[in-house]
């Protein structure tokens, strides 16, 4: 056994340059912001993580990306769903746009959507009317959060609902199921893991998000501030410890959000060994 | 099979499919996915392509002679060109060790490769700041001997490669999985010896999720944002990439050349839309042949 697992050639030599590569760019790095974080000990970095206007712009980067991939939950499935299922002129074209949010660079996209919403935009200035202001509001942020969170749904819902088994939904029909029915009562819970999973990748890309949202959101302290923005106020200040305590907690939560959804795959990796 | 249905005495009342929703129900959720789409994703690109020509052609073009523009052009093709061949290579070596050998710690090396999409732009450029920087704990040392990493390309090459060190290594470890390695056995058996078989047998048949892969590291190496500007400094001249210079100029309430540098981004994005998807669809292709074999 031990020797069928190395036939091919190069596993010391792929296995080397990747590890050495993976040194040099992540793992030595990460060293440094472990070092600078508690060069002033484990206080110094509560203390930093408890100021009230980091607490604050945790509410906003946390709340607003939950939101926002929350509605992405609903629109990501409708998206996978039409474009999974349903055969019409321009489906390709769709297909392709989905993963728009993705190419675009973050600053342009920021740009753009605060071009679109801010009160004399094309969009933004429709709204003003009824009293919505969504540029340099919490609303402004949502906006972006959702737009670049878009794909991670759609792309993970997508290949379940392309692989569901139709005799499923044929033995539904034939018991006297309606459409809606068996969309509810199949359909859905089968797509439930996934959906979930999606809504992880979109919430954790969410939370580090920078550039789409720096331009929409006008950065106030306390009302549309960011956890990545403050980290790089304090950079401008001179403040590295306190850059790399906020560091240290914004990598905390993402090792935490990749922990979930590992597990969310796990649950739907199961799911489909049953069935 | 379609006339032994219809000659049923089929109540007109039942759907002609039990298993697809009525035509109403498909027409509405198409509109409505057409609208949100183009509302949402395509108007905002379609709003970039206005501004940048909204003083005309001729303001369009002076902003690239201008001299900083350009310089942030030519800034970001160095760092790319360094950037993407680096993780090309990483990507290969990365995807042959995970896909052809068991080992222990494999699981978590692929979490590994995943990291960068976790982590914050922001967070990736601090911790260059944190270790090369003036404050890093190798900052001294790099100072002495008259090397600068941050505020300087090197920092910018850094960060890019760090950011975009997955997009490799994610499009081919699937394919290489699901391909599996009997011709690379084959071509052993004949006496091909490694690099022979990496030419001859592997690039071949994974050309186009290499390709694919090329092109999304590219498209973020060119277009990345949060963790260049953490390491960039904002030297204009010296230091600034395409995004950057577009965050400058959109400060100094320049619209119209900002939107002009994010129009050639924006253009860049399509382009690799538009390969992407060719090379997706090519990958199912060669997926589906090596699940015919």
């Amino acid at each position: 056994m031990a020797a069928r697992k190395h036939i091919l050639p190069g596993f010391k030599f792929s296995l080397g340059y990747t590890l050495v590569y993976l040194s040099i760019i992540v793992l030595i790095p990460f060293s440094g912001l472990f070092l600078k974080a508690f060069a002033g000990g484990w206080q110094n970095v509560i203390s930093v993580m408890l100021e009230p206007r980091a607490v604050a712009s945790y509410y906003v980067s946390f709340g607003i990306s939950f939101a926002a991939a929350l509605v992405n939950g609903v629109f990501g499935v409708l998206a996978a769903w039409v474009l999974a299922r349903y055969r019409f002129p321009g489906r390709r074209i769709l297909d392709a746009i989905v993963d728009l949010p993705f190419a675009l660079p973050t600053a342009v996209a920021g740009i753009a959507l605060t071009a679109i919403y801010a009160k004399n935009g094309p969009i933004g200035s429709v709204l003003a009317p009824f009293g919505i202001q969504v540029a340099y509001t919490q609303l402004g942020i949502f906006v972006a959060l959702t737009f670049i969170g878009l794909p991670f749904v759609v792309r993970t819902v997508q290949p379940v609902i392309q692989d569901l088994a139709v005799e499923v939904e044929e033995a539904a029909a034939t018991l006297g199921a309606n459409r809606f029915q068996t969309f509810w009562r199949i359909i859905l819970p089968a797509l439930i893991p996934s959906i979930l999973t999606g809504i992880a990748l979109a919430f954790g890309r969410a939370v580090g998000e920078f550039g789409s949202v720096i331009f929409i959101s006008g950065n106030l302290p306390f009302r549309t501030e960011i956890t990545p923005w403050l980290i790089t106020v304090k950079l401008e200040q001179y403040d590295y410890t306190g850059a790399a305590a906020l560091g240290f907690v914004m990598l905390v939560a993402a090792f935490l959000i990749l922990l979930l959804t590992n597990g969310l795959q796990a649950w739907d990796q199961r799911r489909k060994g049953i069935a | 099979m379609a006339g032994v249905v219809s000659s049923l005495p089929v109540k007109a009342s039942i759907p002609r499919r039990a298993t697809t929703e009525p035509l109403w129900v498909k027409i509405v959720l198409i509109s409505a996915l057409v609208v949100f789409f183009g509302l949402f994703l395509v108007f905002p690109l379609f709003i970039v392509f206005k501004e940048a020509l909204s003083k005309g052609m001729g303001v369009f073009l002076k902003t690239f002679e201008d001299s900083a523009t350009a310089h942030a052009v030519w800034l970001t093709l160095i760092v790319a060109a360094i950037a993407v061949p680096l993780n090309t290579a990483f990507g290969i070596a990365a995807a042959w060790c995970v896909t052809r050998f068991q080992f222990f710690g494999r699981s978590l090396l692929i979490s590994l490769i995943d990291l960068p999409l976790w982590v914050s732009p922001v967070v990736a450029g601090l911790i260059y700041v944190m270790t090369f920087g003036a404050q890093g704990w190798a900052g001294p040392w790099l100072k002495e001997h008259g090397i600068q990493v941050i505020f300087a390309t090197p920092g910018l090459v850094l960060a890019t490669v760090f950011v975009t060190f997955p997009f490799v290594a994610r499009s081919l470890i699937p394919l290489m999985q699901a391909q599996g390695h009997k011709e690379e056995e084959a071509a052993m058996t004949l006496g091909a010896n490694g690099w022979h078989i990496l030419w001859r047998v592997t690039l071949p048949k994974i050309k186009w999720g290499l390709i694919y892969g090329i092109i999304l590291c590219n498209a973020r190496a060119m277009g990345e944002f949060g963790a260049v500007s953490v390491v960039s400094g904002h030297i204009r001249n010296k230091t600034n990439t395409m995004p950057l210079h577009i965050e400058i100029l959109y400060n100094e309430y320049q619209f119209a050349a900002a939107f002009a540098v994010a129009s050639v981004l924006s253009i860049l994005a399509l382009v690799s839309l538009a390969v992407k998807t060719y090379a997706e669809w090519k990958t199912d292709q060669q997926l589906r042949e090596a699940s015919d074999i």
